[in-house]
């Protein structure tokens, strides 16, 4: 919790902690080590490493929930629709869903990433699809499970339309598995981008995302250890961060699985 | 069951159809001339045009698709372009170190995970409770790419105590027939503990890293679900027979508790097909991975088509296996899917 | 308990390991796997680079310059309006499958390039080389005189013929052979080389054996393997332990790690190449004179070739390299200077600079080690004279798919010499008539002055007056500035101390059949 709530004043207060412009290079200086006026060095073409680190922290936030926004809304969707109607509609959705499962997460990302072109949006694109049948395989349980309760069947007896149902009753009764599953995801997705970024399909060259500057200085760590280790310790905290509240969560919203 | 099975088997029949559509739209849509790709620098139109030909890509692609499917039925995955060679034939000898360093990976995060599982559900509210657990976590939050590196570098090249990459060492290997292409089989065929130990030692730091996450996702499911177990009644009624701790654990709670446990490493080997892809790129390893990341980079049609449909078919079976394994042990899934 | 076991297994290795002797084995580690085995369906340099140890070529250059020696073919004559070629074949030789080399067999390698209606025409994928080195035009005719002569005429006179004829692509394969494997000849090559075929693990490895009865000598080593180790950085640990005897591409940052180290040498040689940002001059404002100057002003060329190639480099300044002949000393290169930059800028009307994309090399090519890198350093150095740049790099497919057709504004691409002659460069390159898409000519420079001096060195057979033409033609490159030209690089292999006899050569890979292992 408090790794995130650092990370997120960080992001916002970007422009006033950086020391330099991430995209300011000078090639006479690249790769120094951390100093006074670079704090945590240079890197291969002579830019600020702590700068680029902190508008890097902007982009893997963003990246996150952007990315965990789009799989959370079409999953629920799926998910609503296929419960709540059951049925043709069911089968067709969840069969698209076991399709999607039938690939392992990271082959399917790379093959969405190829087609649509290399780039940060495809990659949060990606990444999003990827996810959408978790959520919609969550939210499918939660509606089957609240759909034969007894206010559900009484506020359909008196007439209550569809939507006002699934929008009143059902989704509030969802809303604690798909808050803890969403912050989980939080962190797989910036994993997830992290890692086409560094298959180098993710990232434009030059940005400062935190995969793409550990795929550009990876060959360099022995030289510039720094330049490799500040982007992978900082990946690092922040899916942890994540993950920490992600658990915190679990245990205050979900009773039923307390003991983990 | 039969009628389980049979249910199963349909249902996965149809899934790995709708996979062949995605993948070969899929592969379609992905842009780059593949005959571009081979040819390169020098590429010139003539040479694209008839290699287009051979290619088969001037055909109308429904044609393309019913020539794919047909071909598929036949169990004729094509040749590859750029190496000439047979898919399925290429898949059978990039398969077997996929499944080696995988299964060596589960190996890994089954025996640990389990044991630092219970070693925390024992301890529970403890120091080594409160470590695994924060080490649980780090474990899923640590990018396998960054961590297979740092491997390398300390124990491959600071401490020197392992090979860097690759499988075997290339002069040992000359002595070994590649039967199996299972290294570790192979080197047992051919009665070599040289090269069998060297295998091993090869295998060890690709295995751990690819084997951290389902360690870490191992250890914290097995400490739920002991935890769980050994709330319940019959643990305490144990317990007051005076039983001690360790074959209380031993001998009841951990057989009882093993069950989501077992689903957990169903899962996992999805993840770990893809974490392949990193790890494999990382240490040379000629796996599945590897060689389907290059056919996607060349735009290799067949290969991906191939490797895709190959991996997801898998990918399925180990679901199914699962399901069965399950389904065996908690006999109440039997009976609630027949229902449905 | 589990360091106990671990010991064990190293003990074991250990004790097992020197109980019998070892072949002389040199493990050459690389970046890549071959893609085929079979010369003249390939284009990549990592399966030329095989391939070369595997077969022969009926001439190929000395040891030590780009000077054309016999090889297969003993000796041969041009008659005097340079349309036929006589070649007299070696009569000593054999292929590792045990045929003998002949007429036949060299008729069989040539012609199913050549001739269409060539039973092995169909087999194996098109013939890059035979079509782009300009051969399927110019040769008329392959002829068997006697079992041992052979004969080419030519439908015009062609300069660079016998150079192209070094080619790895036109290397005589065994026709028997061909045959008996069809299209998986590329998987089971079989040549007269100093090196034999005897194994592919595909991403792996491929391990050749010496062939004793070598024409020209028996190979210093009994077996040769390329191991593929994609990571650089990675190779060169492989290196420093000892299980690779010889690497190259190293990370240009690691070489001062290389210099310190006791075990390595490093054997380098000026490479035969070029490495380019064109400026695409169907797209405004690259169309303006001006502009083009003042982009070449504005990068900071000498720093950045020093910095980021780390003296695996020299700047360029011409559009062939120094080694090669013809290479103008005196043209004068276009100095760092931000501020004649910007002047020549407003000159143009971009006084306040304008917006264009950077096209930047996704894979490491010989040329251009790291594409990327290099973008991001001119991409500062345009910032500083007000030009905004966004950064292109799809892979490799689609980046050369586009740039071919003309879709960026500037894009780095590169050229290695296929065979010493300028023509191989320049008519490509910079000719009005490779500027049809899909383009070799990517800064689509349609010059008709260009374009009557290549044309006209192209049929001259004079050497001397081929010299003058090329150094016009380079006069003319440096006054229109198509490209920014950015760096030769030089090639460079890392061996272990132990070693010997290792010496590159500037467009062939033939030299591995020199190497030696000291014992150390």
């Amino acid at each position: 919790m408090i790794i995130l709530t650092v990370f997120v004043l960080i992001s916002v207060s970007v422009p006033f902690l950086v020391t330099h412009q991430p995209d300011e290079a000078d090639i006479s200086k690249r790769l120094a080590p951390p100093s006074r006026t670079h704090w945590l060095g240079t890197d291969r073409v002579g830019k600020d490493v702590y700068s680029r680190l902190l508008y890097g922290s902007r982009i893997s936030i963003k990246i996150g929930l952007v990315a965990v926004a789009g799989s959370v809304l079409i999953g629920s969707l799926f998910g609503l629709l296929a419960g709540y109607y059951g049925g043709q509609i069911d089968n067709l959705l969840m069969r698209g869903m076991d399709i999607l499962l039938a690939l392992p997460s990271v082959l399917l990302a790379i093959v969405i990433v190829t087609i649509l072109g290399a780039s940060l949006t495809n990659a949060i694109v990606a990444v999003s699809i990827v996810y959408i049948p978790q959520y919609a395989r969550i939210l499918r349980a939660a509606v089957l499970k609240v759909k034969e309760l007894e206010y559900v069947l009484a506020a359909r007896a008196v007439g209550a339309s569809d939507w006002h149902i699934l929008l009143t009753v059902v989704i509030p009764n969802c809303l604690a598995p798909l808050i803890v599953q969403a912050t989980l995801g939080m962190g797989s997705a910036i994993l997830d981008a992290a890692g086409l970024s560094f298959l180098g399909l993710g990232a434009k060259v030059g940005q400062p995302e935190w995969g793409l500057m550990l795929r550009d200085h990876f060959t360099l760590i022995r030289q510039a250890p720094w330049t490799v280790l500040a982007p992978g310790l900082a990946i690092f905290s922040m899916v942890l961060g994540f993950n920490l509240l992600g658990d915190a969560l679990r245990d205050i919203l979900d009773p039923q699985v307390k003991t983990t | 069951m039969t009628a389980y099975l049979i249910q199963r088997l349909l249902s996965m029949l149809l899934s790995l159809l709708g996979v062949s559509i995605l993948v070969f739209w899929m592969v379609h849509l992905i842009p780059g001339d593949p005959a571009l790709m081979i040819l390169g620098e020098r590429a010139n139109e003539a040479a694209l045009q008839e290699l287009r030909q051979q290619m088969g890509l001037d055909q109308p692609k429904a044609v393309q698709y019913a020539r794919f499917l047909s071909d598929l039925s036949r169990l004729d995955l094509g040749r590859s372009f750029r190496t000439k060679g047979l898919v399925a034939e290429e898949i059978g000898r990039h398969f077997p170190p996929t499944a080696e360093l995988t299964l060596a990976a589960m190996l890994f995060a089954i025996v640990f995970g389990i044991l630092a599982g219970v070693i925390s559900a024992i301890n529970r509210g403890g120091f080594w409770d409160f470590a695994t657990m924060f080490g649980a976590l780090a474990g899923v939050s640590i990018p396998i790419f960054w961590l297979g590196l740092m491997l390398i570098l300390l124990f491959a090249h600071q401490l020197d105590l392992f090979p860097v990459s690759g499988r075997l060492d290339a002069l040992l290997d000359l002595e070994i027939e590649r039967r199996t292409n299972f290294m570790l089989l192979d080197t047992l065929l051919a009665g070599n503990l040289a090269a069998f130990a060297d295998a091993v030692w090869h295998l060890i730091l690709p295995a751990v890293t690819l084997g951290t996450v389902p360690l870490a996702i191992i250890t914290r499911m097995t400490r739920s679900s002991l935890l769980e177990v050994l709330n319940q009644q019959y643990i305490t009624t144990a317990y007051a027979k005076g039983l001690s701790q360790w074959i209380v654990v031993g001998k009841h709670a951990l057989k009882n508790s093993l069950i989501p446990v077992i689903t957990v490493i169903g899962l996992e080997f999805g993840y770990l097909l893809g974490g392949a892809i990193l790890t494999e790129h990382i240490f040379s390893w000629p796996g599945i991975g590897s060689w389907l990341l290059k056919a996607v980079e060349a735009r290799d049609i067949r290969p991906i088509q191939g490797g895709v449909l190959f991996i997801a078919a898998l990918f399925m079976s180990v679901n199914l296996i699962v399901d069965l394994l399950y389904a065996y042990i908690d006999p109440r899934i039997r009976i609630q899917s027949a229902a449905v | 308990m589990k360091r106990l076991a671990f010991l064990t297994l190293l003990l074991l290795t250990f004790t097992i390991g020197i109980s019998h002797a070892k072949p002389r084995a040199f493990i050459f580690g690389r970046g890549g796997d071959s893609v085929g085995l079979d010369p003249a369906h390939e284009e990549d340099g990592e399966s030329f680079k095989v391939c070369e140890s595997i077969y022969d070529t009926l001439v190929q250059y000395q040891d030590d310059s780009t000077e054309i020696e016999p090889a297969l073919a003993e000796s041969w004559e041009t008659s005097a309006d340079g349309l036929t070629w006589t070649f007299h074949l070696r009569r000593d030789v054999d292929f590792h499958d045990g045929t003998s080399f002949d007429a036949n067999a060299v008729l069989f390698s040539l012609n199913r390039q050549h001739d269409a209606n060539h039973p092995f025409h169909q087999v194996g994928g098109p013939y890059i080389y035979w079509t782009d080195t300009g051969l399927a035009e110019t040769v008329d005719q392959i002829s068997r005189i006697d079992d041992y002569t052979i004969q080419i005429t030519l439908t015009r006179p062609y300069a660079p013929f016998i150079y192209a004829l070094t080619i790895p692509a036109f290397a005589i394969v065994s026709p028997t052979a061909l045959k008996k494997s069809g299209e998986d000849f590329t998987n089971r090559p079989v040549g007269t080389g100093p090196f034999s075929f005897v194994r592919w693990d595909r991403n792996e490895k491929i391990v050749l054996k010496a062939n004793k009865d070598y024409w020209g000598g028996a190979p210093g080593v009994d077996l040769l393997i390329f191991r593929a180790i994609p990571e650089n950085s990675v190779r060169l640990i492989e290196l420093q332990n000892g299980s690779i005897q010889a690497m190259e591409f190293p990370n240009p940052d690691d070489l001062p790690l290389i210099r310190q180290d006791p075990d390595l040498n490093i054997i380098e040689q000026a490479g035969m190449n070029v490495g380019y940002l064109a400026m695409n001059m169907d797209k405004q404002p690259f169309g303006n004179h001006k502009v083009r100057q003042a982009i070449n002003h504005a990068i900071n060329k000498n720093q950045i070739v020093e910095q980021l190639y780390q003296g695996l480099g020299i700047p360029a300044k011409n559009p062939i390299p120094p080694n090669m002949w013809s290479y103008d000393q005196t043209t004068e290169a276009y100095t760092y200077d931000p501020g004649l930059a910007k002047q020549l800028l407003s000159q143009a009307g971009y006084a306040n600079g304008f917006k264009v994309t950077l096209w930047a090399l996704p894979v490491p090519r010989p040329y251009i080690p790291n594409g990327r890198m290099l973008a991001e350093a001119i991409q500062s150095d345009l910032k500083q004279v007000g030009i905004q740049t966004e950064v292109v790099s799809p892979e490799w497919g689609t980046y050369l798919e586009k740039t071919k057709n003309g879709e960026h504004d500037m894009a780095m691409l590169g050229w290695s010499a296929d065979f010493a002659d300028p023509d191989n460069f320049l008519y490509y390159l910079l000719s009005k008539s490779s500027a049809k898409k899909p383009a070799g000519n990517i800064a689509f420079y349609r010059s008709d002055a260009m374009q009557s001096i290549l044309d006209q060195a192209r049929t001259e057979t004079d050497t001397t007056i081929r010299t003058q033409l090329y150094r016009q033609a380079q006069a003319l490159f440096q006054k229109d500035v198509p490209w920014v030209p950015l760096a030769h690089a030089k090639q460079i292999v890392i061996a272990r101390k132990n070693v010997r006899d290792l010496t590159l050569h500037p467009t062939s890979f033939k030299y591995l059949r020199h190497v030696k292992i000291k014992a150390d």
